[in-house]
């Protein structure tokens, strides 16, 4: 089994987003995709404190406390791009002007249901942030994830045991083995990136797969 | 309530201030629920706070939060980043209430109300009005005009309409006629204090 590794997960997200989209990143995992977007590819980055057209990482020493991304991390900003107040930034995502959000999760069911918040442990202190404004409001909400936990349980599930941030809202799931569509209740191996072969995938999952896209 | 969004546009004078002044049971809104030992977080170790209504609470550096929680010394209100907005954008707007998909079943749409429009299901959420918000702004001017300054922005401009009493901190104020009209992001009638704190 040949695994991709974080950045090549991250890799691989970037290279199918769009000419010209919109996109948030969450934080996490999903921050590293702005380090592998095609530079003859013109994208917006947005963050959800209050900015679009987010550029890399500033030099050190050039950080600038009042310009952060979401992850409260410096960030630039390009030529083109804008600041504004949180009621219009969560008004871009809630009013689905978001091309793709790409966010990690804990786990995704076969309907597209997103777990990503909360382990629901007691002693577990709840954070949503906007987790579930992305996951609603987006065009495409991508997620990217390692698909098996380190016990070897798949995260792409029948149905979620942990507390959801959406209904019925991921529509494609970036992994370290391969990359499925969820579609209408049914998942589709969109392609298989380890060579791990549809049967074996099937039996990591537990979840009957189908071949081929959701397209 | 408490502008800022961790570190970026938090009034942290305003709040050592308050600090100062020694106000407490407290029902504070802010984003998170204090970084560090801080600005928020110092309000919080103080005990003055009896209940915090943020999004994010937890945090690498949100020790002090964490504590009071798990002691039970804290009452937390969970709400998810768009819906707090909303909520206090609504309050400042004259709105009785709206409809969001956000959180439509998850936990945290438990009790609320959902209601079916246009093959969607969306839940009841209502206005967060405050009686004082603590800002911070790049600059002002003597009748409370604001300019912010980059991702500082953030919930400023909101929580200025949504309280009795907006107090914005500034690095300075200036004569009437010096900010552009075009650049104004708070006009002042939402703003009822200014404090020249000075550029830091």
């Amino acid at each position: 089994m040949n695994r991709l590794n974080r950045d090549q997960m991250a890799a691989r997200v970037a290279r199918d987003i769009p000419e010209g989209s919109v996109v948030n990143l969450g934080i996490g995992l999903p921050t590293k995709v702005a380090n592998y977007l095609p530079p003859d590819r013109e994208i917006m980055l947005h963050s959800e404190n209050g900015v679009i057209g987010m550029g890399p990482a500033p030099a050190p020493g050039a950080e600038d406390p009042d310009l952060i991304n979401a992850g409260k991390q410096p960030v630039t900003l390009l030529p083109g791009g804008a600041y504004f107040h949180h009621a219009d930034s969560f008004a871009m995502m809630r009013g689905g002007h978001l091309d793709i959000c790409v966010l990690g999760a804990f786990q995704v069911s076969r309907h597209g249901d997103l777990a990503n918040w909360h382990t629901g442990d007691a002693d577990a202190i709840p954070a949503v942030g906007g987790a579930m404004d992305l996951a609603i409001g987006a065009k495409s909400v991508y997620v990217l994830m390692e698909l098996l936990t380190r016990e070897g349980q798949s995260k792409l599930v029948d149905r979620c045991t942990y507390p959801l941030t959406g209904v019925a809202c991921v529509s494609r799931l970036y992994t370290d083995l391969a990359v499925f569509d969820l579609k209408d209740g049914r998942i589709f191996l969109r392609e298989d990136l380890a060579g791990v072969g549809i049967a074996e995938l099937q039996r990591l999952i537990g979840v009957d797969l189908a071949a081929g896209s959701a397209d | 309530m408490i502008g800022g969004f961790g570190l970026a546009g938090q009034p942290t004078e305003l709040i050592d201030a308050l600090l100062e002044q020694g106000a407490r049971d407290l029902v504070i809104v802010n984003n998170n629920a204090g970084n560090g030992e801080t600005g928020l977080a110092a309000l919080l170790k103080a005990g003055r706070v009896r209940k915090i209504i943020c999004s994010f609470p937890r945090q690498a550096d949100s020790q002090v939060f964490d504590a009071l929680y798990r002691a039970g010394k804290i009452e937390l209100e969970l709400v998810p980043q768009g819906n707090l907005a909303e909520r206090i954008r609504a309050a400042g707007a004259g709105i009785g209430g709206f409809y969001t998909p956000t959180a439509v079943g998850t936990p945290l749409a438990e009790g609320k109300e959902v209601r079916h429009i246009d093959g969607r299901d969306y839940i009841l959420e209502y206005p967060l009005h405050a009686d004082y918000a603590l800002i911070k702004a790049s600059r002002a001017d003597r009748w409370g005009n604001l300019v912010y300054r980059k991702t500082a922005r953030n919930f400023g401009p909101i929580m200025a309409t949504a309280s009795r009493v907006a107090v914005a901190q500034v690095d300075d104020i200036v004569e009437l006629g010096e900010l552009d009209p075009e650049a104004i992001v708070t006009p002042g009638l939402f703003v009822q204090r200014v404090v020249a704190v000075g550029a830091r």
